[in-house]
């Protein structure tokens, strides 16, 4: 039976897969290439071309694929070899899953149907965020164990300690936001910062700053990059993994990064909202696009809102990685124990206090 | 929980815990000029620590007891491959002590020019992959482009960008080029620029300070017993530079400080030679003023490498070339020790003349060698991210200490 | 010897002050063999015997303060025992040629120890300065002289199974070894 709810359901599943593998993916490596390149004053990725024509660079994530598609499927002598091919998937899926409760548009009526753009609209949705990137945790764990290889297992070990303390420093900075929000449902959160006054990064910047140290770390990229250091570890957790069990490591990378700035867009920078305009006001500004064309207008630039505050965390993500040196294991643990857990308790009691005394207005 | 804490207790052996016994090499990404270390970890702790060298072992001292003494060069080059220029000043002076020649004021001066611009080039070589290592790439991409402006200045010299093989017994292969000092001072320009981003970048970030801060430490005395010299010993307090200490060519004349650090730990090392930069930049542009008009080899066809001109207008020079190219040059028997200041500190030049054309020993004392002797020294109880900036400090380079 | 030596160049000053101050100190020991000056070198030839003792005067003692051991070296002299006169007379062909300098007092020294092929064997400085560590195992390991006492003397720079002394005259430049295959 199909429905026009299963419809709608499949085609937001496409646009973020679309979105995030499709778009973001190959589109970040190629990012990553060229913002690094413009901040070292080099010439950036060039070479790869069809009959010469470059298009900046951007063959390179096109060649990049076709050379790992073909690349040998190695699996090490004494490896296990089920978990060893399992860890990259257990990589992948969360960071693939996590991306269904980030709203990355409002809600609109088209043609008498109600459309919500988020693929699941949970009730505790950012609980399912922090549930499903948990699970990574494992895969990145199994690949070290599974490896047979003893900086695979070094690169595991670091990698286990440092998520799993990430993760409970990242949920604690999220606290003070649900408290002001009094809402653990995404859309819900985002609906109520339609106020520029009332978006996450106003009130709570302190919030923010941890919440994206934290998803970093959580993502472990430079400069909490400890576990697949390449100078200490050779590449870390995955140093076994070679062809596309290789890219699903790299891809997840990638879409985790996609997912934590969509996280800090619908927690903090308001979603698909624009600075001091409504949602009505929106629509009427549309309004000669006819009543469903007006929908399909502010639906698009709700949607290109959205995308354009992810590029914008996304290029801070690339900045940081290609500015800052790497932490040492210990000092990783000791900013995410001493550091940032204290303070973001500290501001959830701060949060408290203020709301009760009535000088944090909740939206 | 009880159970923990009685009596007699040892948690490694009830819970059965073995230090990891790990391969660090020869072919690991930090371990540049392949060096091995065998690492015993307990956890991320280096508990014992063995460094096995050798991998670049290219017997340079047997290659050179069957060379002319001028044919030594291109293998000297090969030593510390990041400064080529001044192993080639080292030899050439130990074999001109040995002679007892003294090469003409500008000849000093072009290998002052030559072997500042070899310190440089070490310098931002090593610092800039120290910073590499730790993950900041954008810095090392800056000394990589310094440094690339350096090798400019030293191709339009001698026409190499590596491996200079500039300096000859006697003199040197060629005069400055022109426009050379204006070239010059246009990459100093830039590359002050570049040194400015480099220490904003850095030394301004807790990060980096935190991992070169209080690791890798050693003391003044070990330093001293371990054999430490350049910048690793002047870190740890001691203002040791051969250059000031027993200045050789034109170095007594030319003014510039020695930067010293005081806690001998990677971010003093760091420091030096950061400073160091600056200090033999200032070097060059006092050099390139004063550098006098006049010959750039000894008047003494015997001891220099004629050039093609004289040769064919010269009978004396004609002989010599062919005696010299086909004999040797007849080195008076002897011994002779001539030290100078490497990139890496004291690079001493051991030679012994049988009074034959060619060394009948070629000794060259390779300032890293002791260095990475102390290494188990320096990070044993650290952690084995520590190893990474203690052996950048270090700077071992593999040709110079495997030779 | 010595006498002889002082003969050929008579003009030039005999040696300097710490070379003074040095043969002063080993004048009665019996260790000293020789000494020169040569290029402004200051060298001193003593008996293999007494080098722990020469090499803890030398540091210790408190006008020579010679506080680092900058290189530790061997030479071997087979068929060039002439460059020096009293090798032959030693019937010695390596001699182990250690360079110490002092950081405070800004002077080096040569200190060199002749040994015969039959008897290659010296004690180990390591005991005085740790940094020969490395010294002693390349020198063991270039030209075959044991190191008594040191404390853990095998290859450095080869690999364990290496035949032979590579930097010793009688070694063949072009002879191969077991690891590594015949050139083709």
């Amino acid at each position: 039976m199909i429905s026009p709810e299963l419809i709608e359901t499949a085609a937001k599943i496409i646009f973020v897969f679309a979105l995030t593998l499709g778009f973001f993916a190959p589109v970040l490596g190629w990012v990553e290439r060229k913002q690094s390149a413009v901040m070292q004053d080099r010439i950036g990725a060039n070479r790869a071309g069809v009959f010469g024509f470059t298009v900046i660079g951007l063959l390179h994530s096109l060649a990049d694929a076709i050379k790992l598609v073909f690349k040998e499927d190695f699996t090490p002598r004494g490896a296990e070899k089920a978990l060893h091919t399992l860890a990259p998937v257990m990589a992948v899926i969360p960071a693939l899953i996590a991306f269904a409760v980030i709203p990355f548009g409002g809600q609109y009526t088209l043609w008498g149907h109600r459309v919500n753009l988020v693929v699941a609209d949970l009730d505790v949705g950012l609980l399912f965020v922090f549930a499903i990137s948990s699970i990574s945790t494992y895969g990145v764990v199994i690949a070290g164990w599974a490896s047979n290889n003893n900086w695979s297992l070094l690169g595991g070990l670091r990698a286990s300690a440092q998520m799993f303390s990430y993760e409970v420093a990242m949920g604690l900075t999220v606290i003070a936001l649900v408290m002001y929000y009094q809402s653990l449902s995404l859309v819900e959160i985002v609906a109520k910062q339609e106020n520029f006054w009332h978006w996450g990064i106003v009130w709570h910047w302190p919030a923010f700053l941890l919440f994206f140290s934290c998803a970093i770390a959580e993502n472990k990229r430079v400069p909490f990059d400890a576990p697949e250091a390449e100078s200490e570890l050779v590449a870390g957790y995955f140093t076994e993994y070679s062809g596309m069990k290789f890219v699903m490591f790299w891809a997840a990378e990638f879409i985790e990064m996609v997912t934590i700035a969509g996280m800090c867009v619908a927690l903090f920078l308001g979603g698909h909202h624009i600075p001091f305009v409504t949602q009505a006001g929106l629509a009427e500004a549309l309004g000669a696009f006819g009543p469903n064309g007006a929908q399909v207008a502010a639906m698009l630039i709700g949607v290109g809102v959205f995308v354009f505050k992810l590029i914008l965390l996304l290029a801070l993500q690339m900045a940081v990685r290609w500015t800052l040196p790497r932490f040492r294991y210990d000092q990783i643990m000791k900013l995410g124990w001493k550091m940032i857990l204290p303070l973001s308790l500290a501001w959830i009691s701060l949060t408290g206090a203020a709301i009760l005394a009535g000088v944090m207005p909740r939206p | 929980m009880s159970e923990l804490i009685r009596p007699g207790y040892d948690f490694h052996k009830e819970t059965h815990t073995e230090p990891m016994v790990i391969n660090m090499g020869p072919s690991h990404p930090a371990t540049h000029g392949t060096v091995r270390f065998f690492l015993t970890l307990d956890g991320e702790i280096i508990e014992q620590i063995e460094v096995e060298i050798g991998y670049l072992h290219r017997a340079f001292e047997k290659e050179c007891e069957n060379q002319f003494w001028n044919g030594v060069f291109p293998y000297t080059d090969r030593l510390d491959y990041t400064a080529a220029a001044l192993n080639n000043v080292g030899y050439a002076l130990a074999a001109e002590k040995l002679i007892g020649i003294t090469v003409p004021e500008r000849c000093q001066y072009l290998r002052v020019i030559a072997g500042e611009l070899a310190r440089l080039s070490g310098h931002y070589t090593n610092l800039g992959a120290a910073a590499l290592e730790l993950g900041a790439l954008t810095a090392f991409i800056y000394f990589v482009e310094a440094r690339e402006l350096v090798w400019d200045l030293i191709e339009s010299l001698c026409g190499a960008r590596l491996t200079h093989n500039y300096v000859r017994i006697g003199g040197v292969t060629a005069d400055l080029p022109e426009g050379f000092a204006e070239h010059a001072r246009e990459v100093f320009r830039r590359n002050r620029e570049l040194w400015d981003d480099f220490a904003k970048l850095l030394l301004k970030n807790r990060i980096f300070l935190d991992r070169m801060r209080a690791t890798g430490g050693i003391s003044r005395q070990d330093a001293i017993e371990w054999g430490f010299t350049g910048p690793c010993l002047r870190a740890c307090g001691v203002p040791y530079d051969v250059r000031r200490a027993q200045p050789y060519l034109v170095y007594g004349q030319l003014d510039f400080d020695i930067p010293v650090g005081e806690t001998g730990d990677n971010l003093d090392r760091f420091l030096v030679r950061l400073e160091e930069i600056n200090q033999s930049i200032r070097i060059l542009e006092q050099c390139l003023e004063r550098i006098p008009p006049g010959p750039i080899n000894v008047d003494n066809p015997e001891w220099r490498q004629p050039s093609k001109d004289d040769i064919h207008r010269d009978m004396e020079s004609m002989i010599f070339h062919f005696k010299n190219t086909f004999e040797g040059q007849k080195i008076p028997a002897g011994e002779v020790y001539q030290a100078i200041e490497g990139a890496n500190g004291e690079l001493g030049f051991y030679l012994v003349s049988s009074g034959a054309g060619k060394p009948l020993k070629c000794r060259v004392r390779p300032p890293c060698f002791a260095l990475t002797s102390a290494m188990p020294l320096m990070v044993k109880g650290a952690f084995l991210a520590d190893l990474i900036p203690t052996f950048d400090m270090i700077n071992l380079i593999g040709g110079e200490c495997d030779r | 010897m010595n006498q002889e030596r002082k003969e050929e160049t008579p003009a030039a000053p005999a040696h300097s002050l710490v070379m003074g101050r040095i043969l002063e100190r080993l004048a009665g020991s019996g260790a000293l063999i020789f000494s020169h000056s040569q290029k402004g070198d200051d060298t001193i030839v003593i008996q293999p015997e007494d080098i722990l003792d020469v090499m803890r005067t030398l540091r210790d003692d408190p006008q020579l303060g010679f506080d680092i051991m900058m290189d530790l070296t061997v030479a071997d002299y087979l068929g060039a025992e002439r460059v020096w006169p009293y090798l032959a007379g030693l019937k010695a062909r390596f001699e182990v040629i250690y360079h110490l300098y002092s950081i405070e007092k800004n002077h080096r020294i040569r200190v060199k120890a002749p040994l015969t092929l039959e008897n290659l064997y010296i004690d180990s400085i390591t005991g005085v300065w740790a940094g020969a560590d490395w010294f002693e195992r390349e020198a063991y390991d270039l030209y075959g002289v044991v190191f008594r006492g040191h404390p853990n003397l095998k290859r450095i720079l080869l690999y364990e199974g290496f035949e032979g002394h590579p930097l010793r005259k009688d070694y063949p430049k072009m002879k191969r070894q077991p690891l590594i295959g015949p050139r083709n």
